[in-house]
C-alpha cells in the first residue's frame, strides 16, 4: 500500500535504494537478499492487480532502473451512471455462477463504487439471470485465453467418438444456450474449432508463454460457435399424421395441413421441417402408434426400423412378428407399401 | 505488504476513493458494498491510518474521522481514484451486462447500451474485452415481455403451457415470482394455482399469455426455488428406470439428469433416472431404436413392445 501511495505520489522514477530508505515496510529488512526478495514480490503481486508499473531511468547517468507508476494509467476514467443503468451493472454482476468470474466482476463493481458510482444490488427485483459453469476445465481455459497462452487437453468430439489429444490457440470461451464451448486455433488440424468444455476430459496444460495467442481482429466467437453447434439448416419437409388429440410436442413444431384419417383412425396431417435427421426420426418413432410418417417414404422407413429394433431390443419374438402373424392387415392401409423400399 | 495482506490489497487501494466519494457513509454499509464484514472493513480502516508519503508525518498520512458510526477521510495521501478495471473485471461485468442486453425483457436494452458505452469509455482501451461471450436463445421474445410486464404490474397471468413430461397443453392460472435465466434458458417462477406450488416454467414452452386483471397472490407459504445444486431435484411422485445404453445411446446419460452411471464391461452403460410419466419414458427408448434397454421397470417393457407393433401393424 506504502508503495502504491508512494509510487503514484512521484513523477521521476525512484531506484530500489531509494524505496528501501524511504517507504515504511521496507527500512527493517535485515539484509538486502530479504529486501530484494521481499521488493520482487511486491512488484508481482501490484503487476498481478494491473498497477501499471513503469521501469526506467532517471538520467543517462543513472546506472540502475527506477520505478514509478503513471498516474493517467492507474486510475479509472470519470464515470457516472445514471440509475436504471446502475441497476443493469448490479444484475450483470450477479449474472457469472463461476468463482472466476463472479470474483472479477465483484472487483469491478467494488472499483466502480470506489470512482462514486452508487450501486444498489437488490434495485431489480423478480428478475434473476444466472450463467453457470462448474466445467473443471473451464477455469484453466479462462485463464489462458486472458493470458494468451497455448493449451493442450484431451476431447472427445461427440460421446461416442475415441477421445483425442489437441494443441490449441484458445481464442475465447463461449456460453451459447447454457453450455460452454472452446473456440480455438487447432494446430494439428490447422483450422478454427469449437470444443465443448463438458467434453474435455484430461487436465488442461499450459504449453508455450503468455502472449503467444494471437486472436485475429474481428473474431465473431459467437457467430463461430452458433456455426458448429447450432441447428442445422432445413434439408426438407415431411408430412406427418398425428392421431387426435396426440403428440402435442410435435404438433408444436410443425404446420398444421388438415383433418385426415388414417388406418381407419381420425387425426390431423402436419407438416415439420426436417433438419437432424436423428433427431427427427427418435421424435417420430417415440411416438408409436400415434404418428406415421406419410412422406417422404426414406424417413417412414428410417422410423419402420427405429420401431422393431426397440421392439427386438425388449424381447418381442420379432419386430415384424405381429404383421406377418396377420398379413392381410397391411392391405385395409390406405397407405400402400413405397414402391422400392426394402423391407428386410 | 505482507502475503498476508496480498488479498487485502486491491480492496484497500479502493477504500480511500470510495471513502472520499462518500463523506460520512456508515461502517456498515461501506463493508456491505465491499463484501466484507464490519470487523473486516475497521481492521482494513485501522491499516490505511498508517499509509502515507515517505515522510509519513501529519499530512503525509492517510486520515480518517470517525463520529459515530459513520466515517470520513480527511487527507488521501494522494489516492483520490480506484485503480483501472483489469482485463478480468472488465470482460466479467462487460460480457455480462451484453448478455443481459440479448435477454429479451431481463432488462430494457437501450439502457444496457448506455452503460456498457460508459464503462467502456472510463476503463480504456486497454480493456477491451474479449474472449468470453454469452448467448442465449432469441425465441422466447413475445413471451418474456408479456410476463415481465405482469411482474412488472404485480397481476396475475394465464397462461396456456407445454408441459413435455407428459406431452401435454394445459391452460393455467398463475402468480409471478422472478423472471429467471438458468443454463441458457428462461423460465418464470410462479405460483400455480391448480398444483398449488411453486413451479419453474420454461419461457419457450409458454404458448400464449394473458395479464389478469387481478393482483398477484403467491401465499407467504411460496418460496423461490432453491436453485443451487441446479434445475433437477428429487421430488416427491417421481418414478425411477434403469436403462443399459448402447454406445450409441451414451448420450443420453449427458442429455437427462440421471443419478447413476455404471460402464459395464461389455461397453454398454447402465443409468438410473427419474421420470414422471412412464409414457414419456416408453418414448424416449422407442425413439433410441433398440439402442437403449429398458431394465426396469419390467411393465415398460411390455408396454414399449405393444407400441412399437401397434405403430408396425398399422402401416
Amino acid at each position: 500500500m506504502n508503495l502504491v501511495l508512494c509510487l503514484l505520489s512521484t513523477r521521476q522514477y525512484l531506484t530500489a535504494e531509494r524505496i528501501r530508505a524511504t517507504v515504511a515496510g521496507y527500512a527493517d529488512t535485515a539484509s538486502d537478499e530479504a529486501f530484494f526478495r521481499m521488493f520482487e514480490r511486491d512488484k508481482a503481486e501490484l503487476r498481478d492487480l494491473g498497477v501499471p508499473l513503469e521501469t526506467g531511468r532517471r538520467s543517462v547517468f543513472d546506472t540502475v532502473d527506477g520505478y514509478r507508476i503513471a498516474r493517467q494509467d492507474y486510475e479509472l476514467g470519470d464515470i457516472e451512471l445514471a440509475a436504471d443503468e446502475a441497476a443493469a451493472v448490479a444484475l450483470a454482476a450477479r449474472l457469472w455462477d463461476s468463482p472466476q468470474l463472479a470474483g472479477a466482476a465483484h472487483g469491478a463493481l467494488v472499483k466502480l463504487r470506489a470512482a462514486g458510482v452508487e450501486v444498489d444490488e437488490d434495485a431489480i427485483a423478480g428478475v434473476q439471470p444466472r450463467v453457470r459453469a462448474t466445467e473443471p476445465a473451464f477455469a484453466p481455459l479462462l485463464a489462458a485465453v486472458q493470458a494468451g497462452r497455448v493449451v493442450t487437453f484431451v476431447h472427445r468430439s461427440h460421446p461416442r467418438a475415441e477421445a483425442k489429444r489437441r494443441t490449441v490457440e484458445p481464442w475465447g470461451v463461449v456460453s451459447w444456450r447454457g453450455r460452454w464451448y472452446l473456440v480455438a486455433h487447432d494446430r494439428d488440424r490447422n483450422d478454427v474449432r469449437c470444443f465443448r468444455l463438458s467434453r474435455i476430459s484430461e487436465p488442461v496444460s499450459v504449453v508455450s508463454a503468455a502472449g503467444e495467442v494471437r486472436v485475429p481482429p474481428g473474431v465473431d466467437l459467437m457467430a463461430l460457435v452458433r456455426r458448429s453447434a447450432g441447428l442445422p439448416p432445413v434439408s426438407g419437409i415431411a408430412r406427418i399424421w398425428v392421431a387426435r388429440g396426440r403428440a402435442v410436442g410435435l404438433r408444436r413444431l410443425g404446420q398444421l395441413v388438415g383433418a385426415r384419417t388414417h388406418a381407419g383412425r381420425p387425426g390431423d396431417e402436419l407438416e415439420l421441417e426436417l433438419r437432424d435427421r436423428e433427431t427427427m426420426i427418435r421424435w417420430l418413432a417415440g411416438h408409436g402408434p400415434d404418428v406415421a410418417v406419410l412422406e417422404p417414404a426414406e424417413l417412414a422407413e428410417a422410423v419402420r426400423r427405429c420401431l422393431s429394433g426397440a421392439a427386438l431390443a425388449h424381447g418381442a419374438r420379432d419386430g415384424r412378428s405381429a404383421r406377418e402373424a396377420h398379413p392381410a392387415r397391411g392391405e385395409h392401409s390406405p397407405h400402400s407399401e413405397p414402391v422400392g423400399v426394402s423391407r428386410a | 505488504m505482507t502475503t498476508g495482506l496480498a488479498a487485502r490489497l486491491p480492496r484497500l487501494l479502493s477504500l480511500v476513493p470510495y471513502l472520499l466519494a462518500r463523506p460520512g457513509v456508515r461502517v456498515a454499509d461501506a463493508a456491505a458494498d465491499f463484501g466484507v464484514t464490519e470487523k473486516q472493513l475497521r481492521r482494513d480502516l485501522e491499516l490505511l491510518w498508517m499509509c502515507g508519503l515517505p515522510g509519513y508525518g501529519p499530512g503525509d498520512l492517510v486520515d480518517l474521522s470517525f463520529s459515530g458510526d459513520t466515517v470520513t477521510v480527511t487527507e488521501d495521501a494522494g489516492m483520490r481514484r480506484p485503480l483501472r478495471l483489469t482485463t478480468a473485471e472488465a470482460t466479467a461485468l462487460l460480457v455480462a451486462l451484453r448478455a443481459l442486453g440479448e435477454m429479451p425483457g431481463m432488462v430494457d436494452g437501450e439502457v444496457v447500451r448506455r452503460a456498457v458505452a460508459k464503462i467502456e469509455r472510463a476503463v480504456g482501451a486497454a480493456a477491451v474485452s474479449t474472449g468470453v461471450a454469452v448467448g442465449v436463445s432469441a425465441r422466447e421474445e413475445a413471451t418474456t415481455g408479456a410476463v415481465r410486464a405482469a411482474l412488472d404490474h404485480g397481476r396475475a397471468l394465464r397462461i396456456r403451457y407445454y408441459t413435455a413430461s407428459r406431452d401435454v397443453v394445459g391452460d393455467r392460472t398463475v402468480d409471478p415470482m422472478r423472471l429467471l435465466l438458468i443454463e441458457g434458458r428462461g423460465y418464470l417462477e410462479a405460483w400455480c394455482r391448480s398444483a398449488e406450488a411453486v413451479r419453474l416454467f420454461r419461457l419457450d414452452r409458454i404458448d400464449e399469455v394473458v395479464e389478469l386483471a387481478e393482483p398477484a397472490a403467491a401465499p407467504a407459504t411460496a418460496r423461490p426455488t432453491d436453485l443451487s445444486a441446479g434445475l433437477f431435484r428429487p421430488a416427491s411422485g417421481q418414478r425411477e428406470a434403469v436403462l443399459r445404453l448402447k454406445p450409441e445411446a451414451r448420450w443420453v446419460a449427458e442429455y437427462y439428469p440421471v443419478d447413476d452411471v455404471a460402464e459395464l464391461p461389455d461397453g454398454e452403460t447402465e443409468i438410473r433416472m427419474r421420470y414422471v410419466d412412464d409414457a414419456w419414458m416408453v418414448r424416449l427408448v422407442l425413439g433410441l431404436g433398440g439402442q437403449a434397454r429398458i431394465v426396469s421397470p419390467t411393465s415398460l417393457r411390455a408396454a414399449l413392445i405393444q407400441r412399437a407393433q401397434g405403430a408396425l401393424d398399422e402401416d
